[in-house]
């Protein structure tokens, strides 16, 4: 409903502009409108998944060019001829040029930590830049003019007030399918990146396809921009597109706030009136002409990075929810949803998991010595020992995410020493945190479905379309029983930041039960939890036992382990020192020497 | 091409490729103790040799007022520092000595007649109103959010550049500048001619690098500068003042820009807005050593130098294009010889 009458407004308020602003304010307009566009997809990047990019005025340009480039240039190159005459052929050959750029500079950046990439769009939104004006059949600095009116259905943009039409109905539209995209399977595995690429890989999600999808996104809003911009000027030079106007995009986004779809046109809507506003103002206080308004903003961005990181949009967001009171749950409207399929389960007392000999070094320390250990089905594994005992380098390794130097690893009867966190959560291995990794900005409901990431199929443009709701019903229903099934049905709607530490715990199980795992792996689940939230994790353990699955678990709190555990491992040294039931462990005189030393 | 060419060409690689490996350096410097990737590098270069070319031009140094309105903005932070931990209102030392520092600079480039001095001279005053800049910018930009991650550091990095561009306009106008080399002499070393300004160059380019690798890697101080930037906490619980190896860090790679542009003025016309591209090409050396390794990133400098020198030469209109480009298979190399997937922070 609130969307609706969101969209209903929006339409009304660009339908009536033309008539209500003068035709100055008309320009001032489209160009918000285009700047927004592009800032649209830095807020996707920067905010959302936690990528930079400094280049987007080079796809601006590149979009833009290419529409200027097929409607003025006479004698096209053969292989152009056909897109030649047509906006849809520019804006077509704009889009396929920008995305094909992004995914050079993704490919060979992705991979690396999260500096290459802004550094890389740098250098490259130079490159480009430079090229734009030393190419002589892009008309060098002088650029290209004499591009004819847009002219699209019949209808032709002679305008400005029908340019406002055209470009805040692509704006919204931008926004409805980003909006639709957040609110998704797909947009969930742009979220996750920022919770720390670990947790999001654990979750099988694919992370160089995520910052790709979010980067792409960006690129062709800035693309189509450019030839929005090239259609309202009628005319383009290689200054608008230069690395300066990347920054400046940046800094938009920075200062509308980057976690949020809306800051996009704040922060684009104060940049531009402000800079109308400092143009004419800061020469007078100087004395002279010059490019004074940088020095404002750069002032301005630091203070707000110091200050406000978030932006303008989401200072505001954070205040309304403040003053507003707790909305009532949503309807458990999933319940209807058919259950998600789920994976051939293994019997009761099956081996899930078949560690033989692992062995790791890390230069002269030898961190684990030869252990060898397995898990069934229906059965809760503790692994124990004092710190430093080498436990939780044998949990990276169970879980894919460090190779062991020697030994093998089987898990469900597959070799899997080495792979990788995605491709074991593939094969039904789900795990929680020891730091609770979640999203704190995202919702309990968001953060558990996802969990279930690997159990959807649909893609990116579905996702944008709305195409996917069955599928995402299906998800957000299986979250839902799973937040039910650990006791946290009634806080699906609640930020998840806004948890206390015991059921963010809660719902980090949830989180990895919603993958339908056949082996849970928890690493220190007690820790720092109260004696009452302890016990209600024992019970969902036991449960999830009841239910078939096998856990595993590292644990420091003997009385923990002790109440739960069927089997505990005993470490010390790397090496195991005792293995067997509780009561025997406990009694075991090596283990009682590595607990309290050798008098005891 | 024949062979006097390649010389010329080569020779002048040589030298820009001395000068942005001290950049990379100094990037690397910075990145490797604060996480900071100073992108107002650039601006320590364009700043020094601007601020030479007035003196030799006779024509007043505005520098101090930089200078002066950032140590106000440093001693206006360390009061309401002090005021928000309910402490008695106070100045740091640090910042008291970087406005003492500050004030001399600015009195000796204002009262000296420094048109009449020599190089020497000059290029000692000017490195002494540069350096505190460094200092003083961590301090007003980056030391309040220190700790925060790496991208709110990079967005605040490219802010003060983009404001460090529109004062230099303000202070230096928009007219570029060229200063007088050292010295005019011209050696015959068999087909070659060297200009002696070359040699200083890399001379002091090799002095500097030479130093710093001692510096770093043989003294315990420089061990405690890296220590901070793997662990800030750890570095600070040793006793290691991460606040003061950022201050440290910046005076360096501030003292590394001025010398850069004191040496780079002679050869290439500076503009208030150079000292970007400059520190770019550095940054391209420092990327080329994975922003880990200083024999690489200084080795990877010298390639960008020669890349772009021969470039002039076959296609001068694309030599940036070439340059950055270069980037991408070097990005390309990088991401290919890593397994996985680097985590952030």
């Amino acid at each position: 409903m609130r969307r609706l009458s969101l969209a209903a407004a929006a339409i009304a308020a660009v339908g009536v502009a033309p008539l209500l602003l003068t035709p100055f304010q008309v320009t001032l307009a489209n160009n918000i409108g285009i700047a927004a566009l592009v800032t649209l997809g830095l807020v996707l990047l920067t905010g959302i998944a936690g990528l930079t990019s400094f280049g987007q005025a080079a796809f601006v340009g590149i979009g833009a060019y290419a529409a200027a480039y097929l409607a003025t240039v006479v004698e096209l190159p053969p292989a152009l001829a056909w897109l030649g005459g047509s906006p849809w052929g520019g804006l077509a050959l704009g889009l396929a040029l920008a995305l094909a750029v992004a995914v050079v500079l993704g490919a060979v950046t992705f991979r690396l930590a999260g500096h290459y990439l802004p550094l890389g769009t740098i250098a490259w939104g130079l490159a480009i830049a430079f090229l734009f004006g030393t190419a002589d059949s892009l008309g060098g600095y002088t650029g290209l003019s004499g591009i004819p009116v847009l002219s699209l259905f019949g209808v032709r943009f002679d305008s400005g007030g029908r340019l406002l039409w055209l470009i805040w109905a692509v704006l919204l539209a931008a926004l409805l399918v980003t909006a639709n995209l957040l609110d998704s399977r797909q947009g969930r595995a742009i979220r996750a990146l920022k919770g720390g690429q670990l947790m999001a890989r654990s979750m099988g999600i694919d992370v160089v396809r995520a910052k790709m999808a979010a980067f792409l996104i960006a690129a062709a809003f800035a693309a189509i921009a450019g030839w929005l911009y090239a259609y309202t000027q009628r005319f383009v030079s290689p200054a608008p597109f230069s690395l300066g106007a990347g920054i400046e995009y940046l800094f938009m986004a920075l200062i509308g706030g980057a976690a949020s779809i809306w800051g996009a046109v704040v922060g684009a809507a104060v940049f531009i009136l402000s800079k109308e506003w400092l143009q004419d103002l800061l020469p007078h206080l100087a004395g002279r002409t010059g490019n004074f308004e940088a020095v404002v903003f750069g002032l301005l961005v630091i203070v707000l990075m110091q200050h406000m990181p978030d932006g303008i949009a989401s200072a505001v967001r954070r205040a309304a929810r403040r003053a507003r009171r707790p909305r009532p749950p949503s309807p458990a409207a999933g319940d209807t949803a058919a259950p998600l399929p789920m994976r051939a389960k293994p019997r009761p007392g099956e081996v899930i998991l078949d560690a033989r000999g692992i062995t790791r070094r890390f230069g002269g320390l030898l961190a684990n010595d030869d252990v060898s250990l397995s898990v069934r089905a229906g059965e809760v594994l503790a692994v124990i020992g004092p710190n430093g005992a080498g436990k939780s380098t044998l949990f990276n390794q169970l879980s894919g995410v460090d190779r062991p130097t020697a030994g093998t690893i089987v898990f469900r009867g597959q070799l899997a020493a080495g792979s990788s966190p995605r491709a074991m959560a593939r094969h039904g291995l789900a795990r929680t945190f020891q730091h609770v990794r979640l999203l704190p900005e995202l919702t309990v409901l968001e953060n558990a479905a996802i969990g279930a990431h690997l159990r959807g199929r649909k893609g990116l443009v579905a996702a944008m379309l709305r195409l996917d709701r069955r599928e995402e019903a299906q998800l957000l229903a299986e979250a839902r029983r799973q937040l039910a099934r650990v006791g946290l049905a009634a806080r699906c709607d609640d930020r998840a930041g806004s948890l206390p530490l015991g059921q963010q715990r809660l719902l980090e199980i949830a989180r990895a039960v919603a993958a339908d795992p056949c082996l849970l792996l928890l690493d220190e689940p007690a820790a720092g939890l109260r004696f009452e939230e302890k016990q209600e994790l024992a019970g969902l353990i036991d449960r999830l036992r009841c239910d078939g699955m096998a856990v595993l678990l590292v644990e420091h709190d003997m009385d923990f382990v002790m109440g739960l555990a069927d089997r505990v491992f005993v470490m010390d040294f790397g090496r195991e020192i005792a293995h067997g039931r509780p009561a025997d462990v406990q009694a075991d005189p090596a283990v009682l020497e590595a607990y309290l030393g050798a008098d005891a | 091409m024949n062979l006097q060419v390649a010389m010329l060409l080569g020779q002048s690689g040589i030298t820009s490729g001395a000068v942005y490996a001290l950049l990379a350096l100094a990037i690397l410097l910075v990145f490797s103790v604060t996480r900071i990737l100073l992108i107002p590098q650039g601006e320590f270069v364009s700043f020094a040799a601007l601020t030479m070319a007035a003196m030799q031009e006779g024509r007043p140094v505005r520098l101090g007022w930089l200078l002066g309105a950032l140590c106000l903005a440093a001693v206006a932070m360390d009061l309401i520092a002090s005021v928000r931990a309910r402490r008695r209102p106070a100045v740091s030392r640090p910042t008291l000595w970087l406005c003492a520092w500050a004030a001399a600079a600015t009195a000796l480039s204002m009262l000296l007649p420094l048109a009449a001095l020599g190089h020497a001279v000059q290029a000692l005053v000017t490195i002494a109103l540069i350096v505190p800049l460094g200092p003083l910018l961590y301090r007003v930009c980056f030391q309040p959010v220190a700790a925060a991650h790496a991208l709110v550091l990079l967005v605040i990095s490219i802010a003060a550049h983009v404001a460090l561009v529109g004062i230099a306009l303000f202070i230096f106008g928009p007219e570029g500048a060229r200063t007088e080399p050292f010295s005019d002499a011209v050696f015959t070393v068999g087909p070659a001619l060297i200009q002696s300004q070359t040699l200083w160059v890399v001379a002091v380019s090799a002095l500097l690098v030479g130093l710093l690798y001692v510096g770093f890697e043989r003294h315990l101080y420089g061990k405690a500068l890296r220590a901070t930037a793997v662990d800030r906490l750890g570095a600070e619980l040793v006793g290691i003042s991460p606040d003061l190896a950022g201050r440290v860090s910046l005076a360096v790679a501030a003292f590394i820009g001025a010398l850069s542009g004191v040496l780079i003025a002679p050869i290439i016309t500076i503009y208030f807005d150079s000292g970007f591209i400059i520190s770019l090409k550095g940054f391209v050396g420092a990327l080329i050593g994975g922003l880990a390794s200083y024999p690489l990133a200084a080795l990877g400098a010298l390639v960008v130098g020669q890349a772009e020198s021969f470039a002039t030469f076959w296609a001068s209109a694309y030599k940036e294009v070439i340059v950055f480009t270069l980037l991408i298979p070097v990005l390309l190399w990088r991401s290919l010889a890593r397994t996985g997937v680097e985590d952030e922070e």
